[in-house]
């Protein structure tokens, strides 16, 4: 079972419940997390886990062999992210533009390109108790996060009985959000009940539900806060909303200090194990 | 013209609300023009009511298309794509729109020139008038690719706009993270005004978020959100600004009014006078003091860096 906590808004709480899922998850389950938040993970701060293993993460770039290159230019004219710029005698290529695509390689008519990797971030992995962690951790300055994301997921225990794989997706509804949610048996979106929530919510849906096809269930987070429209937008829609955190400063100060919402309040341990057993129960009919 | 841009590593921590409020805030004392950064999720037009005067279509870059008539199923295709993009069916090839990254390597690769290469309307972008100043804003359609190139095109347009009118500061809203589109966002601001919270993500996104500024060689100024939710984090971030020689800008206290100014679709400075409002016009000081006021003296007196 793999499960995507996402949210199309940013800072309503998609960490804290990923990470209480699988705190609550760990007892009777095995449970593997990926952060696939790149550009930000934090969930290593709520999981702490003991890092083992790293890894580069790399794009092809093209490297030129100028002993063989006639600079007809033919590399810049295919590359469809401008990369590549051939100017009388001379070839630039900007790493940043490259999509690692291959096609320079392939069309270059002297053979005088090949790739080597580029690094672009790094994945880290470890064991946070008996959960299996992995996150991965995009450079800084580097555009690109859906790569470090695409080797980051190589790590999912796909469709192996007994065991869930939980992962926190990054915020919006572009190519690192997508690439988060591809391949998974469920999206789980958290939301809180205000304006900006519900905007949010219903672009997560648009990716989550309608493009993906993925069946979705809704947490609202800060309960209590703003208005009704949250609730009156799954109910017409027919979207579950499976749990409410309240808004509460009790629950937003050991938050902050990184404890995970199921170490400082224990209730809330059969809350997500009922919240998991009911995605389990719709999933398998 | 002066540019800054609002962000925050992570989503959540308050850019849109604050952005908001430096609007109307600023409104009061010069010509604005305002730009939605984060075209996966605008939020600034549930504040700012804008009436979209333009809008147009926005081609991010294009997909391939396999034509199944002239299609031979040879699977050159699915070889050279990188991206899982091309899917085997039952006779032939089909590309999946959306992995394709519009590389265009199977189209040159096709032995049987059966692939097409097709314009991606992956959005739009808009030109409204808000009480405050023309605001530029955009929907990415969702999943599709290019943010970053969206939010290239509408702070360019917001540029130009705000060039031709002579206005005084573009106010630009920045999407969340660190990656393409908040670069985009980022590049030619004079200043950026980073959100942060006192929480043990928050001291960690400020630190990316700033590793991204200094990278780039855009000056910071910092702003703890809710600061009083944790005092003790919230004096450990002010120790870091320090350390690291960033100017904290102001500390605005957690308040419900702020989510009710959000309910009824004001910014804040302008819902209510108390607290939070008092810091925001604390914190447009000092912006104003770090970009137009500090910048307008070193031109006076003469003095080239």
């Amino acid at each position: 079972m793999i499960i995507t906590v996402a949210s199309g808004k940013g800072g309503t709480g998609k960490t804290t419940v990923a990470t209480s899922l699988a705190l609550a998850l760990q007892e009777h389950l095995a449970v593997q997390f990926l952060d696939c938040d790149v550009e930000d993970p934090n969930a290593h701060l709520y999981l702490r886990p003991t890092i083992q293993r790293r890894e580069e993460v790399g794009v092809s770039l093209p490297v030129v062999d100028f002993a063989l290159c006639d600079y007809c230019g033919r590399c810049a004219e295919v590359c469809a992210y401008h990369a590549i710029a051939v100017v009388g005698q001379k070839l630039l290529i900007f790493p940043e533009l490259c999509h690692g695509c291959g096609s320079c390689i392939l069309n270059c008519p002297q053979k005088a390109m090949h790739e080597e990797p580029r690094p672009v971030g790094i994945i880290e992995e470890g064991q946070a108790g008996p959960i299996a962690f992995a996150q991965g951790i995009l450079n800084v300055g580097e555009p690109m996060a859906t790569p470090v994301i695409r080797q980051l997921k190589k790590r999912l225990q796909e469709c192996q009985p007994g065991v869930v794989s939980i992962l926190d997706a990054p915020p919006g509804t572009a190519c690192p959000v997508v690439e988060s949610l591809r391949g998974a048996d469920f999206a789980l979106l958290v939301t809180e009940p205000t304006p900006f929530g519900l905007h949010d919510l219903r672009l997560a849906v648009e990716v989550a539900r309608d493009t993906l096809g993925l069946p979705v269930g809704v947490v609202i987070n800060r309960d209590g806060v703003g208005n009704t429209g949250v609730e009156d937008y799954c109910t017409a829609e027919g979207i579950p909303v499976l749990m409410r955190i309240p808004l509460d400063r009790r629950i937003a100060a050991p938050c902050s200090d990184g404890v995970p919402l199921v170490e400082a309040f224990p209730s809330y341990r059969e809350h997500f194990q009922d919240l998991y057993n009911w995605i389990v129960r719709v999933q398998l009919g | 013209m002066k540019q800054i841009v609002v962000l925050s590593g992570k989503g959540g921590t308050g850019k849109t609300t604050i952005a908001a409020a430096l609007a109307h805030l600023a409104s009061r004392e010069m010509s604005i023009v305002l730009a939605d950064a984060d075209v996966d999720a605008a939020n600034l037009e549930l504040v700012l009511a804008p009436e979209v005067q333009e809008s147009q279509d926005f081609v991010g870059g294009q997909v391939a298309v396999i034509n199944p008539q002239t299609c031979i199923a040879c699977g050159v295709c699915a070889e050279v794509c990188r991206f899982g993009a091309v899917v085997r069916e039952e006779n032939g090839y089909r590309v999946d729109r959306i992995p394709c990254e519009g590389c265009a390597a199977c189209f040159y690769q096709c032995p049987a020139n059966a692939i097409s290469m097709e314009n991606s309307v992956d959005g739009r972008w808009f030109q409204s008038r808000t009480r405050f100043g023309l605001l530029f804003h955009a929907h990415l359609i969702a999943a599709r690719e290019n943010s970053g190139k969206l939010v290239s095109l509408v702070k360019q347009r917001a540029r130009l706009a705000a060039l031709e009118d002579h206005s005084d500061l573009l106010i630009v809203d920045g999407p969340p993270g660190i990656g393409c589109p908040v670069i985009a966002a980022a590049t030619g601001a004079d200043l950026a005004l980073l959100i942060t919270e006192p929480t043990i993500s928050g001291a960690h996104d400020l630190a990316r978020i700033l590793a991204l500024t200094e990278h780039f060689r855009i000056q910071a100024l910092v702003c703890i959100n809710k600061a009083d939710i944790n005092p003790r984090r919230a004096k450990e971030v002010a120790h870091f600004c320090t350390e690291r020689g960033v100017p904290l800008a102001g500390c605005l206290p957690y308040d419900m009014v702020v989510t009710e100014a959000m309910v009824h679709g004001v910014p804040v400075s302008e819902y209510t006078d108390g607290p939070v409002t008092q810091e925001l016009i604390r914190i447009w000081q000092q912006v104003k003091d770090h970009v137009l006021v500090r910048s307008a003296e070193t031109l006076s007196n003469g003095y080239i860096p």
